[in-house]
């Protein structure tokens, strides 16, 4: 699973960070921005599915890098 | 405030100064959702009331055809003449004027800046609790939640916490006096106006270390900010910033008087306050914002003239059916909580971080001193009207152990 957040559908709700604090943080006028790579944990899928729930903006992406006989096909979600 | 006729015809005619609507706008917003999801009136020279969440914020996002000009629904139309910033920018501004004014405003209300105001702000809660702690009855409202938010935005602005008072009543007048006649309004805009501009010219004789001095200072498009847009920006936060943090500790508190098991878990349970401040921010978001129609024009199948209000009852899509579970239940530890109380779109309250670390501090403080309340008189609860939604007077008994 993998987080990404729209930049040009963002407007700093702060929702992403303050419920997955591991996933995203803030900038310096309170926008959320994935930590690192936007690989997520198994551990903490369920936050971040939680982070995408609680978004007002709708601004977060989820996909998956699913191997299908040997060949990655990419599914989007939100 | 009984300067208009009650209202007989929600659909057709409503009013949002209405004493039914202070009473229990919840039960006007649903019977309207399912029979009349765009509602009219004539009044203020005319307005609409969306009151689906999928509606309100489609308004919200289209800044094209709805101008920000004005927020606050009365006779009153600030002057085209002001644009691009507008009378109280940045959430009088369109884009693309509204941008970098706004951005300008945001590092001060960050998370990591508002953080470092907490501990001022829990001392202030402390003082406050300190003054009714030994009282069987408190007023919740009156003598604790309206005193937060004013002493935090005038500690910040760099305004004396002794003109508490003035500003209480120059924010009352703005969104509360909202039927008065023309003349009145714009009085109380001076009066609003030549108090500010007595300060402003003070910091520009004496900078200091605050928001006043820090605006005076910022430059928009290459040049210094005016002291007449400092002054309207200043009037934004006293506005924005004290009637709505003091409307959502109040409801937050009026909740947790008559819900006894929501206030004992939440003691027992601190670490469930980030989830319950969301919850009170949803059921009972204070702000319902407003827009104008820019031009003539149909929208969902309403015939809109220019220069009609539209209403945009963040706290109505909060209690949509279409957007949540079970809306009108208070949930304190609903997980999954998309809820509109700061807005959608650009103009997502600057002040959001800010309004819940106060909350959070506020409920925290008073939970502490006193985790056992009830409402004294729950007929003698009054409530805000207009556009900003709260308890008033909220007398409650606090229960000894």
């Amino acid at each position: 699973m993998k987080v990404a957040i729209d930049r040009a559908r963002c407007a700093g709700h702060g929702r992403c960070y303050f419920t997955a604090p591991e996933l995203f943080e803030p900038d310096e006028i309170g926008d959320g921005y994935v930590i690192g790579d936007g690989v997520v944990a198994p551990s903490l899928e369920a936050k971040a599915r939680l982070a995408v729930a609680n978004c007002p903006e709708r601004a977060i992406d989820i996909s998956f890098d699913v191997p299908v006989d040997g060949i990655d096909a990419t599914a989007g979600a939100s | 405030m009984g300067h208009h006729e009650p209202v007989a015809d929600w659909a057709r005619d409503f009013d949002h100064t209405d004493d039914a609507w202070a009473a229990d706008p919840y039960a006007i917003w649903d019977e309207l959702r399912g029979t009349c999801p765009v509602a009219h009136t004539g009044r203020y020279g005319g307005a609409w009331l969306p009151t689906r969440y999928d509606d309100i914020a489609a308004v919200a996002y289209d800044t094209d055809r709805f101008t920000s000009r004005s927020v606050v629904v009365s006779e009153f139309r600030p002057p085209d003449a002001l644009a691009p910033a507008g009378i109280a920018p940045p959430i009088s501004s369109d884009p693309p004027y509204h941008q970098d004014a706004r951005r300008m405003l945001l590092p001060i209300f960050s998370p990591q800046a508002v953080e470092k105001l907490e501990p001022a702000t829990r001392a202030y809660c402390e003082e406050l609790i300190d003054a009714v702690r030994d009282r069987d009855v408190v007023d919740a409202a009156e003598e604790y939640a309206q005193h937060i938010p004013v002493r935090v935005i005038a500690n910040m602005l760099g305004l004396p916490e002794a003109d508490a008072d003035v500003f209480r009543g120059f924010v009352n007048h703005v969104l509360e006096g909202v039927s008065l006649p023309m003349d009145q309004r714009a009085e109380g805009m001076m009066a609003l106006f030549g108090y500010l501009q007595g300060h402003i010219e003070d910091h520009v004789a004496r900078p200091r270390d605050d928001l006043i001095s820090f605006l005076l200072d910022s430059e928009l498009d290459g040049e210094k900010l005016n002291p007449f847009h400092v002054a309207r920006t200043i009037a934004l936060l006293l506005i924005a910033g004290i009637d709505t943090t003091w409307s959502a500790i109040g409801a937050s508190l009026w909740h947790l008087a008559k819900t006894p098991h929501d206030r004992e878990r939440l003691v027992a349970e601190p670490a469930l306050m980030p989830l319950a401040i969301e919850e009170f921010l949803r059921a009972y978001a204070p702000v319902t914002m407003a827009r104008l129609v820019r031009e003539d024009m149909e929208w969902n199948g309403c015939p809109m003239k220019a220069e009609e209000w539209v209403l945009l009852p963040f706290p109505a899509a909060n209690r949509d059916p279409a957007a949540f579970e079970r809306p009108n239940d208070v949930i304190i530890d609903r997980e999954v909580n998309r809820h509109a109380a700061f807005g959608l779109g650009i103009h997502r309250c600057a002040g959001s971080h800010l309004a819940r670390m106060e909350m959070r501090v506020a409920l925290e403080s008073w939970l502490a001193a006193f985790p056992a309340f009830e409402l004294a008189d729950p007929a003698a609860v009054r409530w805000s009207e207009g556009q900003v939604r709260g308890p008033r007077t909220l007398p409650v008994t606090i229960i000894r152990g």
